[in-house]
């Protein structure tokens, strides 16, 4: 199923102190180097937080996991619980709609939906507080027909009950998730038929309920402060399974930017340890292409120096960078971002300076792929290339210039 | 019937005491170091010696299945790996071990990875069973902080951590090799084997992925005996289960059974009989949505185990997860139901199961109105044929059965209502 990321995406996410602290601790359940293997609950956590998954959670997260943001997109993309659109302030309900529970009366509990929170799924209601939609098996298929609603399971449901429930939940009531008919839990509603000696000590509720009531977290946004973060696997020495905890999280960026504006931000202190490194390497594009694909987060393989740069276009006139072979809206709006307006500043870039400038955008090579300086030269002395020749007559970027 | 002093699962429904103190008081953790201190060959081969069979759905048999990791290290650390990732439609027992018998399972999971050398263990829960997760993670804790985890695991001398780990909403990730790409950081996406996972498999490590009721009945196989366990069902089919019978009965539930019992005796002792009696009975699925579905009249002397449903009814025990469909019930829609499921969580990695998935619950989807030919039943089993065991895992396999299940048994029920359509008249079968 195609699930693409929500057209309307917040500025900035970060976690909140506390799962700050939760995440990193989750992280050193994992081996040295295989901390990727957290992705899954940091995501989650991050959902928690704000409700869906938005584009700039996903950044953080591959930057606090040193992934590429492709995979971590993926994972978003590809797990069905991560929700990339805005969902219901209060909630958003979740039927099973699968075989147990349709024989038992699920689809009528979609008719509710439909008709109290909105006519489609993951749309949100009209006074914003609700989104549903039907999931595949969650697993309770002996209380069926059954809801999750936030954490919680909403069990043994009819019309009637899981109307009020929604109607409670809008309300802000506290409501009591489990079974809605009396059960107790996953035993014969009739009374049991095995374990009758087991029942000594049988608290008021069973062990998902009772957290529930315990910790009163069910809909609400998880700041991470609700239980305290316990982490018993690290021992007294600081130890996990043999290996040193302490130290291995890669550190958290402060807010996440746009890529561009990421790597401008870091650019000072790169170009310093740069710069302290002796010889300098030839640069070849496969190579530093190379080295990229292996680890996208570390420092270009090629020394980098800083261009000149330009705070605005010269009298205001800027060339029109798209005529590059490999430049579009985008990217020439990067590259004005970043000072450059004219085909002559881009045609005197030096190696280190193509360095510089491919650190910064987010298709590292294309510079030499494309052969912007070369293109640049000629069209900087008024010539054409055949491509500019093509992009002007044809208007090829009309389309697409938003 | 199974008397409760032979139940592994003495806290299903979490009535007793949940604290480890309770499971103490029930038996559990009850002398683990020497249950370890026999060491690594007495358990495999006693766990052979029970007969226990995987319950994740394969039956596979388990000690053997121990076996196969590498007896020394070759430098690479091992992995136990427990499959919580339990979704399959109808299934609903790990459920209930995780969060009222937290105990058994990290019992055995200290147990079986001594067995396989591993000192490290991750449960791979589903991302919906968050309470779960919770209940479980409270008593990993409880565990550490009696010293039955950690270094010195339970002063067995072996050090031993357990990390709980989720997944996020993909059935595909009960697979055991996209269970370990997604333990992994990356999309479900099973891998070819070989290698097994015994020789690479988590993080390119010797790996066992074993089910949570697996590992959650092994310390008390290993405490009562391999004998005591197989005296329970037929031969090939050793042991107690948990089943989870839902649908319409009238009190469904997940309960503790001896294996081969019969489905009219596990449905009138615990499930309060058929709803409206057992000639309203239409069709069975007696192990989880992967596995066909059986006539009403075929299974009420049915014995429920592995070799019987598998050799007698073409169908199989699968999880245990009997669905039940009274005549109410519109059988083609219930199986066009699960096409759809398995539409929705094919991974897209082979293109037979990918667009085939999605071509069958199409079909089904006109079968359930009747807008089709009579053709195109046959062309339908056809095309289940080409998707069956042409996929790397065998989730293309499982979205066929059902669907061959339902052509094998439930034939005229289809082309009655094909020909209804077509004649605008109500058909025999639906007249009845």
């Amino acid at each position: 199923m195609l699930r693409r990321l929500h057209p309307e995406q917040p500025e900035s996410f970060a976690f909140t102190p506390a799962n700050q602290a939760w995440a990193e601790a989750q992280i050193t359940k994992y081996p040295e180097g295989r901390q990727a293997s957290a992705v899954i609950p940091l995501l989650w956590r991050a959902q928690e937080q704000e409700g869906w998954v938005s584009k700039p959670a996903i950044e953080y997260v591959a930057d606090m996991l040193g992934m590429a943001y492709i995979r971590v997109l993926e994972v978003a993309s590809f797990y069905f619980m991560f929700q990339l659109q805005p969902t219901g302030s209060v909630a958003h309900v979740q039927i099973c709609g699968t075989t147990s529970c349709m024989i038992c009366g699920a689809e009528d509990l979609i008719a509710v939906c439909r008709e109290k929170i909105a006519a489609k799924p993951h749309t949100l209601s009209a006074d914003g507080k609700f989104s549903w939609e039907e999931v595949e098996c969650l697993g309770a298929c002996t209380n069926a027909p059954m809801a999750q609603i936030g954490k919680d399971y909403y069990e043994d449901l009819t019309t009637e009950s899981f109307t009020r429930l929604l109607d409670d939940l809008a309300a802000g009531k506290t409501v009591t998730p489990g079974p809605q008919n009396g059960r107790y839990a996953a035993e014969p509603k009739t009374g049991l038929t095995s374990l009758g000696d087991y029942e000594s000590g049988k608290t008021q509720y069973n062990a998902s309920v009772q957290l529930a009531m315990d910790i009163k977290d069910g809909v609400k946004r998880i700041q991470g402060d609700e239980v305290p973060l316990l982490t018993p696997w690290i021992g007294k020495d600081g130890k996990v399974a043999g290996r040193a905890a302490g130290g291995q999280p890669p550190k958290a960026p402060e807010a996440v930017l746009p890529a561009v504006k990421q790597a401008a931000k870091d650019a000072p202190e790169k170009k310093a340890k740069v710069a302290k490194s002796a010889a300098a390497e030839p640069s070849s594009p496969e190579g530093a292409a190379a080295k990229v694909t292996e680890d996208s987060t570390t420092q270009p393989a090629v020394e980098e120096k800083a261009p000149e740069t330009l705070k605005e276009a010269r009298g205001g006139l800027p060339d029109d960078l798209k005529l590059l072979k490999g430049v579009g809206p985008k990217l020439e709006q990067t590259l004005n971002e970043l000072g450059f307006f004219h085909f002559d500043q881009i045609a005197e870039w030096t190696d280190a300076e193509v360095a510089w400038v491919d650190a910064r955008l987010k298709f590292k090579g294309r510079i030499k792929r494309d052969g912007w300086i070369e293109q640049a030269k000629r069209l900087a002395v008024g010539d054409e290339t055949s491509f500019a020749k093509r992009a002007k007559d044809e208007g090829i970027y009309k389309d697409d210039d938003k | 019937m199974l008397k409760d002093q032979d139940r592994i699962f003495t806290n299903l429904y979490g009535m007793h005491e949940r604290t480890l103190a309770g499971a103490k008081a029930r038996g559990h953790w009850d002398g683990t170091a020497g249950i370890i201190e026999k060491g690594r060959d007495w358990i495999i081969q006693t766990m052979k010696d029970s007969g226990l069979r995987g319950r994740g759905g394969a039956g596979f048999p388990t000690g053997l299945k121990w076996s196969f990791m590498p007896k020394e290290s070759d430098g690479r650390p091992a992995y136990l790996v427990i499959n919580a990732d339990e979704s399959e439609p109808g299934t609903c027992k790990d459920r209930e071990i995780m969060r009222h018998d937290p105990h058994t399972l990290i019992e055995g999971a200290l147990i079986a990875s001594f067995a396989m050398n591993a000192h490290t263990c991750y449960i791979y829960l589903r991302g919906e069973y968050i309470r779960e997760r919770e209940a479980l993670q409270a008593a990993i804790d409880e565990c550490y902080d009696q010293g039955l985890l950690g270094r010195n695991a339970a002063g067995s001398g072996w050090d031993f951590d357990i990390f709980l780990h989720h997944g996020a909403g993909a059935y595909i990730c009960g697979e055991e090799t996209a269970l370990i790409e997604s333990l992994e950081g990356k999309k479900g996406m099973p891998r070819m084997k070989p290698p097994f996972p015994a020789g690479a498999g988590l993080y390119g490590c010797p790996t066992t992925v074993n089910n949570v009721e697996s590992i959650a009945v092994v310390p008390t196989i290993l405490r009562r005996g391999a004998e005591w366990f197989a005296s329970f069902g037929r031969q090939n089919n050793a042991g107690t289960k948990l089943f989870a019978i839902s649908g319409h009965v009238n009190t469904p539930c997940v309960v503790e059974e001896a294996m081969s019992i019969s489905f009219e005796e596990l449905i009138e002792k615990h499930c309060g009989g058929i709803r409206g009696g057992w000639d309203n009975l239409l069709a069975v699925i007696p192990g989880g949505s992967s596995v066909p579905c059986v006539r009403g009249e075929n299974m009420r002397d049915a014995i429920m185990d592995f070799d019987y449903l598998r050799g007698e009814l073409g169908s199989g025990l699968g999880t245990a997860a009997v669905i039940v469909m009274d005549k109410q019930t519109d059988i083609i829609k219930a199986i066009w139901r699960l096409a759809k499921f398995y539409k929705h969580e094919s991974c897209g990695q082979c293109t037979p199961c990918r667009e085939g998935t999605g071509w069958m619950m199409r079909v089904m989807e006109r079968l359930v109105r009747g807008e089709a030919e009579l053709e195109e039943i046959d062309m339908l089993w056809d095309v289940t044929k080409q998707v069956e065991g042409h996929t790397i895992c065998a989730l293309g396999d499982a979205a066929a059965w059902p669907i061959q299940g339902l052509i094998r048994n439930f034939r005229e029920e289809i082309e009655d209502r094909i020909k209804a359509q077509k004649s605008g008249r109500m058909g025999a079968m639906a007249a009845e």
